[in-house]
């Protein structure tokens, strides 16, 4: 069996405990679900002395929403009961759609939105055994100084793979931090890092706490989707969100489109949003939008699936994406 | 072991019963149950989360034991395929397996029990789609699904009609 | 009518008049064979009509499918054994490289640890084919791939091992890794393994003609050459590989392992442990799936088993997932150059197939496998001249070896593809032109394979006609498609993995004052439900309910020997031996009954747990009374039965392999959409109907069916085996795509029934033949869908977009597959 190192494990029943136990002790990691961080520790990925579990701490998990402030989620509510929710489903269809197509039944029962948003970075070369590493001499990322992807990189390729980030950034999520020195908030897009090993605008001792998406507009439509060689289990291997709003006209007002697992970080592609913003929602619109997608992507080679049908099926992707928020 | 981790007693609710045991902090509710439980019905094929063996009801929700701490299971229900049975009559999942050969090497079964007592216990309506989706996380090599879907889909319509059937056994004589 | 019934050696329930049959061949006696006239009692309703069967055919619940559904059921990694001590194995991290020196010293000072062994512990060289002896149990001087064991630690727990491994030094000195065919047919490479008889890294070469080839082409109105090119991949049984190996103090020894063969593996273990065969045990607990892949002794197995030895305590070994990856022995990728020669009606004149197999780091199974991907062409189609050239070629990769199929499922890809082609130019209808050229039922192959039952017709029709293929073909609109295959497949290799003149399988049947009946027999539980077949055959002959009968199978001190659980020769040979076996306790319960009823033998029936008169069944007593009168009469009641498959091969080298008792058919039609934009297939059903003879069970032979067309599709559209830097690039089961219940479409089984005569009740085989078509099937409904075909697997949605901008080509070739040239 793969088994987990050994680690020392103490259950916090407050966000303040949690923060000082991280502080007090280095190389501390905190877990919520931990269908990620297990897997990795297996993987000899971390090996942290101390784990601190969140789960207990009953005001993490929460989901409310008003016509105010919009929707706050906490950070530790299962994908499972964030696809399941009514206002989720209602506001912000797009992040039930992106809950729904992470993992598994069982993995969405037990793993949380904080957990997806911190995904660890993926990459064909990263996420194996140690041996497996050993035999290849590790990576930049882990152990080694080398990329195996991009080996004149200076930086870490590792993919972001998280779903529901490129939708939350599409929404204009923030997400709430408390670390020793406070509380803050922080645009998603402002969280993550086109850097694979340096992935988050965070402190080590920083938790998130939570995610607050304001109200849509009127008429806002959105979409997700993913792209993946299976129906199930599977990470993104290109990933595609769309927030479309319009005004009675059907002429579209605003709209934000992120695309995923294209590099480290969600990918905003500003120019797809700019050839929607002010005009009707025609096919040749949401082609050159897709086409500006296709452009901004730029995959490599730590994922399923090649690379030329990644960057293609960018271009389509994103066209449905678009076409379902028409 | 060069520095063995401090075991901590814990009591952990198991198929109903409170159940007192010594662990260590990293050992997988996996492996507590089988190795300090002797509960061997849950199997393990990969201990990552990727395909589904080592599934139970934690709060009577499917979770991958694999991944979820002995620690972390405190103050939960946890139900395997070895509480599935009441007093030697088998859930009705149970008895459709078998009537339906939905159980060909068995390796997979206790997962895919234990994810569908969870299905027909919270859905009385279920459509074929409906549990393809509930047991997406469950891999089988030797079935491909199909009598596996059968089942269910039999254990569901049993339990809507609530009707006690005679358990199909042996031959026609 | 005298019931005189004459077999091979063994008496038949059935009533069979004479040992030719009408038409006219030979129905081969085993040499020494007793010819035996044995009176049988027919009973009112013969046992060879449907209506008259109380257990065959019915589709009952398996005798174990209720330990299985409560999580009783005991496979090897649920065995605990006090004192058990936990094991791991060290394994290389170069794909060729010198193993200079190994040094346990820092391992073994870790606290916890109790023994290790290493490459030079275990010298005896083994293989499961005699002919390719190339493995140690670790490696001693050369490691082969990445993932060759080099050691092994036993410790107080698994982590106490694991933290073990680390601190073992080993020094390597790194060789150029041969990874690829082309590669590996190179001169100027290291050998793998040593070979003075070449300059290059071919293991095995298999060159065989029958019949005139050359003129065959000549006489061709048309020549259709293709290349294919069928993608590696692995059994992936949700059990990994496990073994508890306990000692006891007599010096004697007890591995309970994972195993499809338990009497190879005995076979090995004594070998190579050094010890008696009688002190070594193997006891196969039922399996978690095998496939194929737990048919030879593993390293882990065999360490296992030297540690238990050297420590006096138990030892468990059980492989993480990558190691299952490692342990391998699956699909070979091939690649095929296939040469048929037609008439304009499209009857084959001629068929050159060459294969060149990428074979991993060891011999395995592979010489066979080399043999079998030329061997069963010849059993589907009509083939009057038939060339075959196959190359197996060693590579620094993990071994490859048999798999569902064994070596046949890459050919009838190759096949069943280019027969589509071909009907398409010639405009026939491709399940028409199957049927008109396709094998008759009792005849003779031009490389000698002799066909009895065949269903191959019957089977296409069924096919066809359940999906509406006629209806539905060329019809479609762009971006749907449906297709069609046909196969055959062995029921049981007709020679044993080392040549003896012993019988293939053995059962006895005992009989309890109680009712109960046990019956003993070395196969293996695989999960294909040979354990309920063997107490539904015993349970049908001496009428009793089959949950009366309790299978102990697999175990080498208790069973008598069957060679396991591969090449699909269970049912009929451990059958026709538990048949055997039955009907001689028959013969014995019948003369005390009629005893005691006051009549004779052939006036007695057996039924329903009860002994009765056929014209009167009132007038009866119990099983149980006649299985004590039996006894009283007797003795101890007890039968035994072998069976032996009839001599069969031709005689040139290589005929051992191809030669079967029976022929199984199958016929699969596969429906997709294909979604232009993005190439992702949708397979909307398969449809599949095989001829299994007769069915035992026919939820055991529906469950088989869509077992194979489910790992067919598998590998039609997602498994692969790639390589990196040296590595198995995916050796986990998130990244090796196995289907999900979302990516599986709805399977129709249809089962057809020829009733073999040589099957147990007519009975043949449905544990392999139902894969291959499948793959083919899609292949050619892909074909139609995108107006393009794609001459490798797996299918990708990508393979899908490039063939599509490609189509003015006519095809595309998805990899330079430039043949190599076959050395001299």
């Amino acid at each position: 069996m793969l088994r987990l190192p050994p680690f020392r494990y103490v259950a916090a029943t407050s966000v303040s405990s949690a923060i000082e136990a991280l502080v007090e002790n280095a190389d501390s990691m905190v877990v919520s679900g931990g269908t990620d961080l297990y897997a990795n520790m297996k993987q000899r990925l971390f090996t942290p002395p101390l784990l601190i579990g969140l789960r207990s701490i009953s005001e993490l998990k929460s989901i409310a929403y008003n016509e105010v402030t919009g929707l706050t989620l906490g950070a530790t509510t299962t994908l499972t009961e964030i696809a399941a929710s009514d206002v989720v489903r209602r506001y912000y269809p797009a992040l039930a759609e992106a809950a729904l197509s992470i993992s598994t039944p069982p993995l969405r029962n037990m793993g949380t939105i904080g957990g997806n948003i911190c995904l660890d970075t993926r990459c064909n070369y990263y996420n194996q055994n140690l041996d497996w590493r050993k035999a290849l001499n590790y990576c930049m990322k882990k152990d080694g100084d080398i990329c195996r992807v991009a080996p004149s990189s200076k930086k870490c390729v590792a993919a972001n793979s998280s779903d529901t980030a490129p939708v939350l950034q599409a929404f204009g999520a923030r997400l709430l931090l408390v670390g020793p020195d406070g509380e803050r908030e922080v645009a998603i897009a402002d969280f993550y890092r086109n850097d694979g090993i340096f992935a988050w605008a965070k402190k080590r001792d920083e938790i998130v706490t939570g995610v607050l998406i304001p109200p849509p507009a009127a008429d806002t439509r959105s979409a997700y989707r993913k792209l993946r060689l299976r129906n199930s289990f599977d990470f993104p291997i290109f990933g595609v969100a769309a927030v479309v709003a319009r005004d009675r006209t059907g002429m579209c007002t605003s709209a934000r489109i992120v695309i995923n697992a294209v590099g480290s970080m969600p990918v905003e592609v500003t120019k797809a949003a700019e050839m929607l913003v002010g005009k009707k929602l025609s096919a040749e619109v949401l082609d050159a939008a897709a086409e500006a997608a296709f452009a901004a992507g730029k995959p490599l080679d730590n994922t399923s699936g090649s690379i030329p049908y990644r960057k293609r099926m960018a271009r389509v992707f994103t066209r449905r994406a678009l076409e379902a928020c028409a | 072991m060069s520095v063995a981790p401090p075991k901590t007693l814990v009591c952990l609710n198991i198929n109903g019963e409170d159940i007192e045991c010594a662990f260590a902090p990293n050992k997988t509710l996996l492996e507590v149950l089988r190795e300090d439980l002797a509960l061997t019905g849950t199997k393990h094929g990969c201990e990552m989360g990727h395909c589904g063996a080592c599934c139970v009801l934690v709060d009577d929700e499917p979770a991958l034991s694999c991944l979820v701490l002995g620690l972390e299971a405190q103050g939960r229900r946890i139900r395997t395929v070895e509480g599935l049975a009441k007093n030697n009559q088998l859930h009705p999942v149970q008895q459709a397996f078998a009537e339906c050969g939905a159980a060909q090497c068995g390796y997979c079964t206790p997962g895919f029990l234990m994810t569908a007592a969870a299905l027909v216990e919270h859905d009385a309506n279920l459509t074929s789609e409906k549990i393809c989706d509930a047991i997406s996380g469950n891999l089988c090599r030797c079935t491909g699904y199909t009598k596996i879907i059968e089942a269910i889909a039999l254990a569901s319509q049993r339990m809507r009609e609530s009707e006690p059937r005679e358990a199909k056994r042996g031959t026609d004589v | 009518m005298k019931q005189s019934v004459v077999l091979m050696s063994e008496p038949d329930l059935r009533t069979v008049s004479t040992a030719t049959n009408p038409d006219g061949d030979a129905r081969p006696l085993t040499p020494a064979s007793v010819t035996t006239s044995i009176l049988i009692a027919a009973p009112s309703q013969p046992a060879d009509k449907p209506e008259g069967f109380s257990v065959v055919g019915k589709a009952l619940p398996k005798v174990d499918s209720f330990a299985k559904v409560t999580g009783q059921e005991k496979f090897a990694d649920d065995i605990i054994l006090p004192q058990m001590l936990y094991g791991k194995m060290l394994r290389s991290i170069y794909a060729h490289a010198r193993l200079k020196r190994i040094d346990v010293s820092k391992a073994l000072a870790l606290p916890g640890v109790v023994a290790i062994a290493t490459g030079a512990d275990l010298p005896v060289r083994y293989g499961i084919l005699p002919s390719s002896p190339d493995e140690t149990v670790m490696a001693i001087d050369t490691v082969r791939y990445v993932g060759d064991p080099v050691a092994c630690v036993v410790a107080d727990d698994e982590l106490t091992a694991e933290e073990a491994l680390e601190l073992i030094e080993v020094e390597y000195e790194p060789l150029p890794a041969i990874m690829s065919i082309d590669e590996a047919l190179r001169t100027d490479l290291p050998q793998i393994h040593p070979n003075p008889r070449r300059t290059n890294n071919v293991h095995k070469e298999a060159h065989l003609e029958f019949g005139d080839v050359a003129a065959g082409f000549a006489q061709a109105d048309q020549i259709f050459e293709d290349e294919f090119f069928f993608e590696g991949n692995t059994h992936a049984p949700i059990e990994q590989h496990s073994i508890v190996a306990q000692p006891t103090s007599d010096g004697k020894l007890t591995l309970w392992c994972s195993t499809q063969t338990p009497h190879y593996l005995h076979r090995i273990a004594a070998q190579v442990l050094q010890l008696p065969g009688s002190y070594v045990r193997v006891i196969a607990p039922p399996i978690g799936g095998g496939f194929g892949g737990k048919t030879e002794p593993f390293a882990h197995e065999l360490a296992a088993g030297y540690l238990a030895l050297r420590t006096g305590k138990p030892v468990k070994i059980t492989l993480t997932r990558q190691e299952v990856f490692y342990a391998h022995r699956g699909r070979h990728p091939v690649r095929f150059k296939l040469k048929t020669g037609v008439r304009k009606d499209g009857s084959i004149t001629a068929v050159h197939l060459q294969s060149w197999l990428d074979g991993g780091g060891y011999g395995s199974y592979g010489v066979a496998t080399t043999y079998y991907t030329g061997a069963l062409t010849t059993v589907t189609y009509k083939i009057p001249a038939y060339k075959f050239d196959g190359i197996r070629v060693f590579t620094n990769k993990p071994p490859c070896g048999p798999k569902r199929g064994h070596g046949t499922t890459q050919p009838r890809f190759a096949l069943e593809c280019q027969l589509d082609k071909i009907a398409a130019v010639l405009g026939l209808d491709a399940a028409e032109y199957r049927k008109r050229i396709a094998v008759d039922p009792n005849t003779t192959t031009v490389n000698g394979l002799r066909i009895t039952s065949c269903g191959i017709r019957e089977c296409i029709d069924a096919a066809a006609t359940r999906t509406g293929y006629h209806e539905k073909k060329g019809k479609l609109r762009r971006g749907k498609g449906i297709g069609i295959a046909a196969s055959s497949y062995l029921c049981g290799a007709g020679l044993p993995i080392y040549w003896n003149p012993m019988p293939q399988s053995g059962a006895i049947v005992k009989v309890d004052r109680g009712g109960g009946v046990t019956v003993f027999c070395g196969s293996s539980e695989a999960g294909q439900g040979s354990n309920h077949m063997l107490a539904a055959i015993v349970a049908e002959t001496l009428g009793v309910d089959v949950m009366d009968v309790r299978v102990c199978s697999g175990d080498t001190d208790l069973t008598p020997v069957d060679l396991g659980s591969y090449s699909s020769r269970v049912t009929f040979m451990a059958g026709n031996a538990a048949r055997f076996a039955a009907v001689k306790v028959r013969a014995q319960l019948l003369e005390a009954a009629a005893e005691k009823l006051n009549l004779q033998p052939s006036e007695v029936g057996l039924s329903a747990r009860r002994a009765y008169e056929l014209t009167n069944p009132k007038n009866a007593i119990t099983f149980i009374d006649a299985a004590q009168a039996a006894e009283a009469k007797f003795g101890t009641v007890v039968g035994v039965g072998s069976y032996t498959p009839p001599k069969l091969a031709a005689g040139y080298k290589g005929s051992g392999v191809g030669p079967s008792p029976a022929y199984s058919y199958s016929a699969a039609v596969a429906e997709v959409d294909v979604d232009l934009e993005t190439g992702v297939i949708t397979v909307e059903k398969i449809t599949l109907a095989h001829d299994v003879g007769r069915s035992i069970n026919p939820d055991s032979v529906e469950g088989q069916i869509e077992g194979g067309v489910y790992m067919g599709l598998a590998e039609a559209l997602f498994e692969e085996w790639p390589f990196r830097a040296g590595e198995h690039k995916i050796p986990n089961l998130l990244d090796y795509k196995m289907p999900t219940s979302l990516d599986t479409p709805p399977i129709e089984s249809i089962i057809i029934e020829t009733d073999d005569r040589e099957g147990p009740f007519g009975a043949k085989e449905a544990g392999q033949g139902p894969l291959n078509p499948v793959i083919p099937a899609i292949a050619n409904a892909v074909a139609e869908a995108i107006n393009a075909r794609i001459y490798s697997t797996p299918i990708t949605a990508e393979k899908v977009l490039m063939a599509i901008d490609a189509q003015a080509g006519g095809g595309l070739r998805l990899r330079a597959v430039k043949t190599p040239k076959v050395p001299a």
